[in-house]
């Protein structure tokens, strides 16, 4: 047995090895080198200043000279409230809210498909496919939907085509959802923030019922429920924790963004568009930081709902 | 086999030629079965042995590519599970982790529309049965291994499947606990005189607990019977191997230890070590061998030994018998009838 009577030379010393120790010996130390410069950052640069940013909520702004009063107020929080400003708010709710739904309805089958039918190869060719368009630019995709949705462009030369030109009319003639033509509607804003936001939803519902083990669904079908119910019962409580935070991810960036709504839809603000011009042309900081306050009230609202409702219990 | 027959009555789980293979692999190749209704059915065989796709056959979790399954006389080939008199036990337990145990026991009372209060008494008789009653708030994830199990038995005993699938049931637990639900399962089986079908690996398990059992190898049934006939009378090499262990004979070495003129199994223990100058019982054959190895096993001793002609014998003898050795020469003796033929080999 060569194996048990060989010497083999003892491990090199040096001064990695000497630092490992201690290291290894006292895991903490590792752990608390490891994440102070992280900490630091999000800590000081980034939570910190949106703090300070917030904080001048609290002040306001005199009418006439233009420049920020520095003395406590709620004045400006509750200018929130003032008609136009609302509306500025529900606006853009309601349509983080219908973006966040077309995207839970549109990557639900997608997701599942991946996740319970598509072989290896289909598997990387999805994930290509969900990615891709996050490689492309912003604005580049903004553009081109602008040209899809214009009067001229291709969804209405199709719909034409397939003589839905009708019922393309019928829907730009309603009120609110319609307008002279999809580029300038908050339906075409819907779609092109649908199609920005739709990988962000598509790989948490994925990831969510990838988890989901294929005996639950077999024991749901044995004890006698059909696939439907098989659906309602198990797949959807339990894919639920990927459905919610992919709808974080849609409803906060469509909560924050403001040129979509700048390059296609109507002439009326949406909360991104109003912090962006309140703190620039018009200098008002006090009321974009109240207005920046919003959307990060709303998702702590939604995510208590979400909690309610036991959207995480399968986590 | 056709001394064990299942009886004439309608059975309670009936295969005919029945396969089903995956890609180039004949997992389940030509396997006819009948079952009778009440009865406790082990599948039992190697993993990849086709026992366990037998089982989701008969669940409806798979569907044959050729062949005939009835359960109770009704032809359930293209019928999906939910559509099954049957229930499965999942080797995993496959417990709905979003729900409460007693909501998980309810869940099939649930789709099946009965009201909210009917079901959780339901849920509560069932839970009582397999003795949890109380634990109907809990989540699966707050029970043991032992408990799970039993929660996937309530859950699929509290909608009164005509068959009861269980599959590996008792593979996750520990021994002392398999001990304790081996003689539980079998006794609500009794009690409720349902037909069990189960599935192992565990063939100390399989005879223990079984009216019959059916012994699986590479997609096929080699041998079906009582526990006993299975064990004392293997069919086949593979059955002998597989179902505790035997010295396996051709035609000329089970002649010369007093069997008939084909190939036989020995069991170990039926295997006697005389002492020196002592007789061996009557008819028995006794022959001389250089011990090779000794392994103590608890109850037993492993003795392994070679006679003069070349034929390697092992044979377990109490494991009080001390004082044998490697290299030294023992006498065996071989009594009447302990070499018996197998069947199923040439």
């Amino acid at each position: 047995m060569s194996l048990a009577t060989r010497d083999l030379p003892a491990p090199r010393e040096g001064v990695m090895r000497r630092l490992s120790d201690p290291l290894v010996r006292h895991g903490r130390l590792l752990t608390l080198l490891l994440l102070v410069p992280p900490l630091l950052w999000l800590g000081l640069v980034y939570l910190g200043s949106l703090f300070v940013f917030l904080a001048q909520s609290v002040f306001s702004i005199d009418e006439f000279s233009g420049t920020i009063v520095r003395e406590p107020t709620t004045a400006t929080l509750l200018e929130l409230f003032r008609p136009a400003n609302y509306d500025i708010v529900l606006r853009t709710i309601g349509i983080s809210s219908a973006v966040t739904m077309l995207c839970a309805v549109i990557a639900f089958p997608i997701a599942y498909y991946a996740a319970r039918y598509a072989g290896p190869k289909v598997k990387a060719a999805f994930y290509l496919a969900v990615m891709m368009p996050l490689w492309s630019s912003y604005l580049v995709k903004v553009y081109g939907w602008k040209l899809l949705l214009a009067k001229e462009g291709a969804i209405g030369w199709f719909a034409g085509k397939l003589g839905l030109g009708g019922a393309l009319e019928a829907w730009l003639a309603l009120p609110l959802v319609g307008g002279p033509s999809l580029s300038v509607s908050y339906t075409g804003m819907v779609l092109t923030f649908t199609y920005l936001w739709l990988p962000f939803m598509i790989l948490p519902v994925q990831a969510a019922l990838e988890r989901v083990p294929p005996h639950l669904i077999e024991a749901a079908g044995d004890l006698g429920a059909s696939p439907g119910l098989v659906f309602r019962t198990v797949i959807l409580p339990l894919a639920m924790p990927g459905v919610v935070a992919g709808a974080i991810f849609t409803f906060s960036l469509t909560l924050g963004d403001y040129i979509v709504p700048q390059i296609i839809g109507t002439s009326a603000l949406v909360l991104g568009q109003a912090v962006y011009t309140l703190q620039g042309t018009a200098g008002n900081i006090p009321l974009a930081a109240a207005f920046s306050l919003v959307p990060i009230l709303v998702m702590a609202l939604f995510l208590t709902v979400a909690k309610r409702t036991g959207a995480f219990d399968a986590l | 086999m056709h001394a064990h027959a299942a009886p004439l009555a309608t059975p309670a789980v009936r295969l005919a030629g029945v396969v089903r293979h995956f890609g180039a692999v004949r997992a389940v190749d030509g396997v006819d079965l009948a079952i009778a209704p009440g009865e406790f059915f082990a599948m039992l065989g190697p993993s990849g042995s086709g026992k366990t796709t037998c089982l989701r056959l008969i669940a409806g979790f798979e569907q044959p590519d050729a062949g005939h399954i009835e359960i109770f006389g009704d032809t359930v080939e293209g019928l999906p599970p939910y559509r099954r008199a049957v229930n499965t036990v999942f080797q995993d337990y496959a417990l709905f982790p979003h729900l409460s145990v007693g909501d998980n026991v309810a869940y099939g009372l649930r789709v099946r529309g009965i009201g909210r209060s009917e079901r959780d008494r339901l849920a509560g008789e069932a839970l009582a049965m397999v003795k949890l009653g109380g634990m109907e708030a809990r989540r699966p994830a707050q029970l043991s291994g032992g408990q799970r199990q039993r929660v996937a038995l309530a859950r699929a005993l509290v909608v009164r499947p005509k068959v009861l699938l269980l599959d590996e049931p008792l593979g996750a637990l520990d021994l002392k606990l398999r001990e304790e639900m081996q003689s539980e399962l079998k006794g609500l089986q009794r009690a409720l005189g349902l037909t069990f079908v189960f599935v192992t690996h565990d063939q100390g398990e399989a005879l223990s607990m079984a009216d019959r059992v059916a012994v699986f190898n590479e997609g096929r049934i080699v041998q079906v019977g009582p526990p006993e006939a299975v064990y004392e009378r293997p069919a086949t090499r593979f059955v002998a191997g597989f179902v505790g262990s035997a010295n396996v004979l051709d035609a000329r070495q089970s002649q010369a230890l007093g069997g008939p003129a084909r190939p036989c199994s020995l069991r170990p223990e039926k295997i006697l070590l005389l002492a020196p100058g002592a007789p061996g019982p009557d008819g028995a054959v006794l022959v001389a061998a250089e011990v090779t190895e000794v392994s103590y096993q608890g109850p037993v001793r492993r003795v392994s030994a070679r006679t003069s002609e070349g034929l390697a014998l092992t044979a377990a003898v109490p494991a009080g018998t001390t004082g044998i050795m490697a290299g030294a020469t023992v006498r065996l003796a071989v009594p009447k009838d302990a070499v018996r033929p197998m069947e199923g080999e040439e």
